[in-house]
């Protein structure tokens, strides 16, 4: 018995150290003189804007990541080609190789001169670099496995036997997708992208290196932040740091009630 | 609709599941493909279905061929052995899903689906979701839900083989009064003997992927054409050097031609037959079943010394005959 409190004692003491005291930290500093000065932060127009690009990103890169995150899975799953092992190994990479790796890679594939995309991009007078395509690009990169992540076990589980059912039954194969298998996944899903848009919402590294964090052009939520400290405006870090925080808290209590019941216990 | 299959062969990896079959399934038959596990029954049935692509070979529909056709453009219904429930559907969206699926009026789906579940005794169950219900009650429903859209043919894949004995008695004879009512052809798959010569007109016996014989469960019984058959389609016992069926064993106490030395070393009764367990000089058992009269009037104890013959003396059963008797259906 006094092993088992023991044992709950360092698990909670972890996690108490490690997560919920910065984050008490956060909330406590914001609000340490009262709403004015938080409101007068998050009005500020420069300040809407980088969560106005932050929301832009996420709403380009979840939707995609979620219906790709579905292909690959029914993919890895259902199908046998070659490469499957290869696919199923690459839709890790994001989570395997840092942020900021991945944004000197958009760099050097995109910048202007000497890249392989750049130059032609530029020729015809797009511009990645610097601006939202390349903070987009980089948020699309960094939340690719979530959703793909979620549905291939859900998928495993499910078997085909219900969709050689329905096809027997007369529906075609998009009619069997629709019925069957898209709401037997459907938890998953949701699940999937739920995680997705908490890692959008949080990207930095990637976004940092390619978004050359203009004031009020490319600047988003995490890079405003950032700056804000360098610039000592701490009280304005803290403002938009809440908001992030309670989002990534409404995103956990969103996960604890979809998740179905028996996967809490 | 008949069912033709003609030579069908089908391998997974380096796995023959079948080989070479043929087999002719007439319009409104209750046929039984039966069949050790690992016999290529069931993939013969998914091929029909057109679950499973053969690698040579045709099926024909109605005399069409329907080789190349997707499962859903094949007019078959078809019942899986762990019932393959929609789980995310109620058991009316479930039966209803084939006239769904084919954008029948509302109201027609909701006469059908309850004409279904009476047929199936499910009335009361239709709001309800396939994981409150029993075993025996999904199959019923997946039945249901198989015959919705009146398929021309149905095909069960070990409908039976999950439920416990009593549910899938009730079941058999279910299904054996549904298809006197309904008369849609029907192709059963099964490992077990009983069911199949209980319940089908017609029995198709595979083993190794092979045809051994296809006849009416009389037929298989009596004129096995192979050791195979013969020790599958109900019991075999091994007389000297014929193999026969132990309610063929006659037991004299005198020597006659033909008839071997045997020790009774139990005797077992069990209510109208009994049961006579014998071993001969070689240490050979064989097991007799007798009537009871047959036993009383022998007045046999354990450990005393009987002759044993077998009245069709004619069957030396032997694996080669399989070929001929593909002609006795």
């Amino acid at each position: 018995m006094p092993r088992r409190l023991a044992l709950r004692a360092v698990a909670l003491g972890y996690l108490v150290v490690l997560l919920l005291a910065p984050l008490a930290m956060i909330f406590y500093r914001t609000f340490q003189h009262g709403l004015e000065p938080v409101w007068q932060t998050l009005s500020n127009p420069n300040t809407v804007h980088a969560f106005q690009v932050t929301l832009i990103a996420a709403a380009i890169a979840v939707p995609l990541n979620t219906v790709f995150g579905v292909l690959c899975a029914l993919a890895i799953v259902r199908r046998r080609f070659r490469g499957k092992g290869l696919l199923n190994a690459f839709i890790d990479l994001p989570l395997a190789v840092s942020p900021v790796v991945v944004g000197l890679a958009l760099y050097l594939l995109y910048q202007r001169t000497g890249s392989w995309f750049g130059p032609w991009l530029a020729g015809h007078g797009i511009q990645v670099l610097f601006a939202m395509p390349a903070i987009v690009l980089a948020t699309i990169f960094v939340s690719v496995p979530f959703v793909a992540r979620e549905v291939i076990p859900t998928l495993r589980e499910l078997g085909n036997e219900q969709e050689q059912a329905a096809a027997t039954l007369g529906a075609t194969r998009w009619q069997r997708f629709w019925r069957i298998t898209l709401p037997s996944i459907r938890w998953a899903v949701i699940y999937g992208v739920i995680l997705t848009t908490a890692r959008c919402l949080g990207e930095y590294g990637a976004v940092a290196v390619v978004s050359g964090r203009i004031l009020g052009k490319t600047e988003t939520a995490t890079t405003a932040i950032d700056d804000m400290i360098q610039n000592f405006q701490t009280s304005d870090a803290y403002a938009v740091a809440v908001v992030l925080a309670a989002i990534a808290v409404l995103v956990l209590v969103l996960m604890t009630l979809t998740k179905p019941r028996e996967d809490i216990a | 609709m008949s069912i033709e299959i003609r030579n069908v062969t089908k391998r997974f990896g380096s796995f023959l599941a079948l080989d070479d079959i043929s087999l002719e399934i007439a319009q409104g038959s209750l046929t039984a493909l039966l069949g050790p596990s690992g016999s290529g029954k069931s993939t013969l049935l998914r091929i029909v279905a057109g679950l499973e692509r053969p690698d040579s070979g045709e099926i024909l529909l109605s005399g069409e061929d329907a080789t190349r056709l997707a499962p859903q453009r094949r007019d078959v219904g078809f019942v899986f052995q762990h019932y393959a429930a929609f789980k995310h559907m109620t058991v009316r969206d479930n039966v209803g899903f084939a006239l769904s699926i084919r954008k029948r009026p509302k109201q027609e789906i909701r006469e059908r689906v309850d004409e279904l579940l009476e047929l199936v005794q499910l009335s009361g169950f239709a709001d309800r979701y396939p994981s409150k219900l029993s075993g025996g009650q999904r199959q019923r429903m997946a039945l249901a839900r198989a015959l919705a859209a009146k398929p021309q043919v149905l095909l069960l894949d070990e409908p039976f083989g999950a439920l416990d004995a009593r549910v899938r008695a009730e079941l058999r004879d279910w299904l054996r009064r549904l298809h006197e009512e309904v008369h849609v052809t029907t192709v059963f798959v099964t490992h077990d003997q009983e069911e199949a010569m209980e319940v089908a007109d017609r029995v198709a016996v595979l083993d190794h992927g092979r045809l051994e014989q296809v006849g009416a469960p009389a037929e298989l019984y009596d004129n096995p054409a192979s050791e195979f058959v013969l020790r599958f389609v109900g019991d075999a016992v091994r007389l000297g050097e014929r193999l026969v069926r132990p309610h063929e064993i006659l037991l004299r106490r005198w020597p006659s031609n033909g008839a071997v030395e045997v020790e009774i070393e139990r005797i077992a009764v069990l209510g109208a037959d009994a049961r006579v367990d014998l071993a001969d000089g070689g240490g050979e058992r064989l097991t007799a079943r007798l009537r009871r009269d047959e036993l009383d009037d022998l007045d046999l104890a354990r450990g005393e010394i009987v002759w044993a013959s077998a009245e069709p003396s004619g069957r030396v059963a032997s694996a080669g005959d399989a070929e001929a008797s593909q002609t006795l259906g």
